[in-house]
């Protein structure tokens, strides 16, 4: 499964500075084995990412294998981004040892209108990354295109 | 004396404005508590429940509702009680994970 592609294809994609693609890839590999998580930060229709912000993964149990983010985190991160005049796109995190697929957990846990992107990272090492969207029946998660730019 | 609560309104957190116009707050007139005001809501943009509610109508784990700065969950619930102008915002929790 190809997941990240160097030519916008699809009108519903997402792109994603290559700095940001480096620096999710380089945030999972600090965290392995364990999830870790953070948020996507860009441009009002939620069409780019230019920035991205690691998170505490705040699970109360095993972190190999599960996140979670509570509402006050939140509430300061929509308070952040409000402040600097930014949107949130949606969320990263990544599976450790284990596909860049989305799981069950996933989708039931999962927001409309927010990308979720997936990097699994195995032995230590990131691997694919991939981008999913709630429909809005939250009966399943879409593949979405993901654009990593070239560097200028 | 009425206890009917005139106005109150109501944060939309980001993800759900899509299904609520755009709107980032709504206000909701004449209701008394927590879960009027939010059923009122679901009314007006039904494309919204099935983010906040479970299949038997409960408020799904991840959607925490705060009267001010106080989580329902330490109050009353959705029966909690409100006081006009006061506000009251929906905010998510994430999670999930490969299992």
């Amino acid at each position: 499964m190809s997941c990240e592609t160097t030519k916008m294809e699809e009108s519903d994609g997402l792109s994603m500075a290559r700095d940001v693609w480096l620096g999710i890839r380089s945030h999972g590999t600090s965290g392995y084995p364990l999830e870790v998580v953070g948020a996507l930060v860009g441009s009002a229709d939620r069409r780019r990412v230019r920035s991205y912000l690691p998170l505490e993964n705040e699970f109360d149990g095993s972190r190999h294998n599960r996140y979670a983010v509570g509402p006050e985190a939140w509430r300061r991160i929509e308070k952040q981004l409000h402040q600097q005049g930014d949107e949130l796109v949606g969320f990263y995190h990544t599976h450790p040892d284990h596909p860049a697929q989305y799981s069950e957990v996933d989708r039931d846990r999962a927001l409309p209108n927010l990308s979720y992107i997936i990097l699994s990272v195995v032995d230590g090492e990131a691997q694919q990354m991939c981008c999913w969207q709630l429909r809005e029946d939250r009966s399943a998660m879409d593949a979405q295109y993901l654009y990593v730019e070239n560097e200028s | 004396m009425s206890d009917v609560v005139l106005s109150v309104r109501v944060q939309i957190p980001g993800p759900f404005r899509p299904l609520t116009g755009q709107k980032s707050s709504i206000v909701v007139e004449q209701h008394r508590t927590v879960g009027e005001v939010l059923k009122a809501l679901e009314a007006r943009f039904p494309r919204v429940v099935p983010h906040l509610r479970d299949a038997d109508g409960t408020l799904r784990s991840m959607i925490n509702v705060y009267v001010g700065d106080e989580d329902i969950r330490f109050l009353e619930g959705e029966a909690t009680r409100l006081k006009t102008d006061c506000e009251i915002a929906i905010v998510p929790s994430i999670a999930g994970g490969e299992s």
